[in-house]
């Protein structure tokens, strides 16, 4: 018999019971809980008279309507604070544990699921938020449901789960300098496109991979629902065990050495035979840059804008005009002429401090360029933020022009005060690039934190290989 | 959850591949703590000149003329047909309550994303997969028969088109038994609760570091 793969291994550990049709009630070990996806599911509890299953499995924080800045003044405007409020008065009346927006701890909840070790390797965990992906670099099974199932696991702590078919991505060789975690994911979406991973559970392997450090793996987990596959993991190894050490959720002691040998188990086994494996090659990654409408169009940043008269499937064809239209863009203009109005660092995948440091590494003594109307920086989380200050980065940040906020999801998808107007175009470490997504009518090109500050340096699209 | 056993509908055409949850409905009608009223926001950034807010009365603004659901009779259509990966991007369950609350219970595509289509279960929407070349087909009957209607019968799993053809479709028979019947997910899963309880007292034995519940 053929060994199992990463994901069978947790999958089956959570099987609480199963039935003919395949269709397996599934424990679930942590509950990640937000403002946006959980009111009704409070509310749904509550019409039915039911109280939470597991009430120290759920950790929730208000992340993605929180402003940026003058928190302490509260939130403007009001119906943003309606749901910041319901969440704490729900946390409140139920037992949750929350860190509130004033709470030095909080932060976006795929950032501080695993700085505070809520997240562990081997659990199952969920979230209302379809990048829930993320805590799979801890090789952890992670996923995002919709409200009605951020109800069932609170009224069961289970989930009703089909298995799903299993993919292995591996990325052999070494990544170029200055090629990031986020070009890897980027140019696996180019590769596999949207739906590639649809029906996946897909396993991140090879050795670029693994030399990545555990915020870059983060950030490959990260997008994999951008390929379509709800969840994306990578195996454990010692980097992720020591990340643990004496996180406030962690096991601590005797009993962290004894969950540590657990973890050392969480990896494939070497005859392990996946449904579909793809192949790239680290050393062909270039940085990329987003041209369109969705996460699937991106190129290198040395290349063009793509010609829709080139592509044989109408249906792609179509879509590609449609999104230069959108994007007011020509096809065949070179990527690094396009000029950009804002920047934005931060959202869960490149908002941790290792993306802060290689964005203030690029900007150096640099300054935001004229055309440059606004560029941001939002930490993922408080600690982030603490950190990055003790370290001196908010100095560069400040100094070159950039705005220093408080964290929080902000321009990822603009729920709060943070967004684009109409026609702006936008360079942005966060993961979609949907007509809309960071205000009505603007245009986001999506890139890694150190192609971000370059740009913003710049005015216009750069390789960052080219630079120092 | 709302039943869905047989349903007769027009057939709306969004001739577009990924569309996107966000698309579906945008971020700032996702303020609000309900289940409903999203309806009148469903696609909003398409279906509307000028940008909306939640609060405004929507029958005020301006229709965009050349949007689909905003032309006689797709205003009123039912069922929705669109191209692969629909509902692709965030898990929002706000995007399966919009196309609800907007009157569709069927949507029919070549694929949808993995969570859109988990949620369209859990509230009474049923997403149909077909081939890409019979979605292809019934682009084009659509085209040359503006109130084109069709009948899905889910206990049979076909959909009968007007000159009485059918399509057969394919539903998992656990998913499509909750739809027929209406079922609440909560309360089947708690007949088994017995058995959640039994697996927490086996894994707190072999994994004691998970219950360090603070």
């Amino acid at each position: 018999m053929a060994g199992k793969t990463l994901y069978d291994k947790i999958f089956d550990e959570h099987i609480v019971r199963e039935q003919e049709d395949g269709t397996v009630l599934l424990y679930i070990d942590r509950h990640l809980v937000h403002e946006v996806t959980s009111p009704q599911a409070f509310e749904g509890l509550r019409l039915a008279n039911r109280k939470p299953w597991r009430v120290g499995a759920m950790l929730a924080v208000p992340d993605h309507n929180v402003p940026t800045t003058n928190r302490l003044r509260g939130i403007d405007d009001l119906v943003s604070r309606e749901q910041v409020e319901t969440l704490d008065r729900n946390c409140t009346e139920f037992g949750v544990q929350e860190f509130a927006m004033n709470d030095k701890r909080q932060g976006i909840v795929h950032v501080i699921g695993p700085e505070e070790g809520f997240t562990l390797p081997g659990t199952t965990i969920v979230c209302g938020d379809s990048h829930t992906s993320t805590h799979g670099a801890f090789g952890a099974l992670a996923f995002g449901i919709g409200t009605s199932e951020v109800e069932h696991v609170m009224a069961t702590q289970t989930l009703l789960q089909k298995r799903a078919k299993t993919m292995q991505i591996r990325v052999d060789g070494q990544l170029g300098a200055g090629v990031t975690a986020k070009d890897v994911v980027l140019a696996i979406i180019g590769k596999i496109g949207t739906a590639g991973g649809t029906g996946y559970a897909v396993e991140f392997a090879g050795s670029a991979i693994e030399s990545l450090s555990i915020e870059g793996r983060m950030s490959v987990c990260n997008m994999a629902i951008e390929g379509g596959a709800r969840a994306g993991m990578v195996a454990v190894d010692e980097k992720t065990i020591e990340y643990f050490r004496g996180r406030p959720f962690a096991p601590q002691g005797e009993l962290f050495e004894q969950a540590a040998a657990y973890w050392r188990t969480l990896k494939s086994d070497p005859d392990a035979v996946f449904d579909k494996v793809v192949v790239l090659d680290a050393a062909e990654i270039a940085p990329q840059v987003s041209w369109g409408t969705s996460p699937e169009m991106v190129v290198p940043v040395s290349a063009t804008v793509p010609d829709p008269a080139n592509e044989t499937d109408p249906v792609k064809a179509d879509g590609m005009r449609k999104a230069l239209a959108y994007m007011g863009l020509t096809a065949n203009t070179p990527i690094e002429q396009i000029a950009i109005d804002k920047v934005f660092i931060g959202s869960c995948t490149n908002a941790r401090i290792e993306d802060l440091r290689a964005a203030a590494a690029v900007i150096g003594a640099g300054k935001v360029a004229s055309n440059v109307k606004l560029a941001m920086v939002v930490p993922g989380s408080g600690l982030v933020r603490e950190q990055a200050e003790k370290e001196g980065l908010d100095k560069i940040f400040l100094n070159a022009g950039f705005e220093w906020r408080e964290p929080g999801c902000s321009m990822c998808l603009a729920m709060n005060a943070d967004r684009l107007e109409p026609g702006e175009r936008c360079a942005s470490t966060s993961n979609r690039n949907f007509e809309g997504r960071q205000g009505q009518g603007g245009r986001t090109h999506l890139v890694s934190p150190a192609m971000a500050a370059a740009a913003a340096i710049a005015g216009h699209f750069v390789d960052v290989r080219q630079i120092n | 959850m709302q039943a869905l056993t047989t349903h007769t509908g027009i057939v709306a055409p969004l001739d577009r591949a990924n569309v996107d949850t966000d698309a579906i409905i945008p971020k700032q009608y996702l303020k609000s703590v309900k289940r409903t009223g999203f309806g009148p926001n469903a696609f909003d950034d398409w279906r509307y000149l000028e940008p909306g807010e939640p609060g405004m009365d929507h029958s005020k603004r301006t229709k965009n003329p050349d949007f689909i659901l905003n032309q006689s009779p797709y205003d009123q259509s039912t069922i929705l047909l669109a191209r692969r990966n629909f509902g692709c991007g965030s898990s929002r369950e706000h995007a399966v309550w919009a196309l609800t609350d907007f009157g569709f219970r069927v949507v029919i595509a070549p694929s949808f994303a993995d969570i859109f289509f988990n949620n369209s279960f859990k509230t009474g929407l049923l997403p149909i997969v077909l081939p890409e070349d019979v979605v292809d087909q019934l682009f084009r009957e659509v085209a040359v028969d503006k109130g084109f209607q069709i009948t899905v019968d889910l206990e049979k799993q076909k959909i009968i088109k007007p000159d009485g053809s059918v399509i057969p479709f394919e539903v998992d028979a656990f998913r499509r038994h909750c739809l027929l019947e209406g079922l609440d997910d909560i309360g089947l899963t708690l007949q088994h609760a017995d058995d959640i309880r039994a697996y927490e007292a086996r894994r707190q034995q072999t994994a004691p570091w998970l219950f360090l519940d603070k």
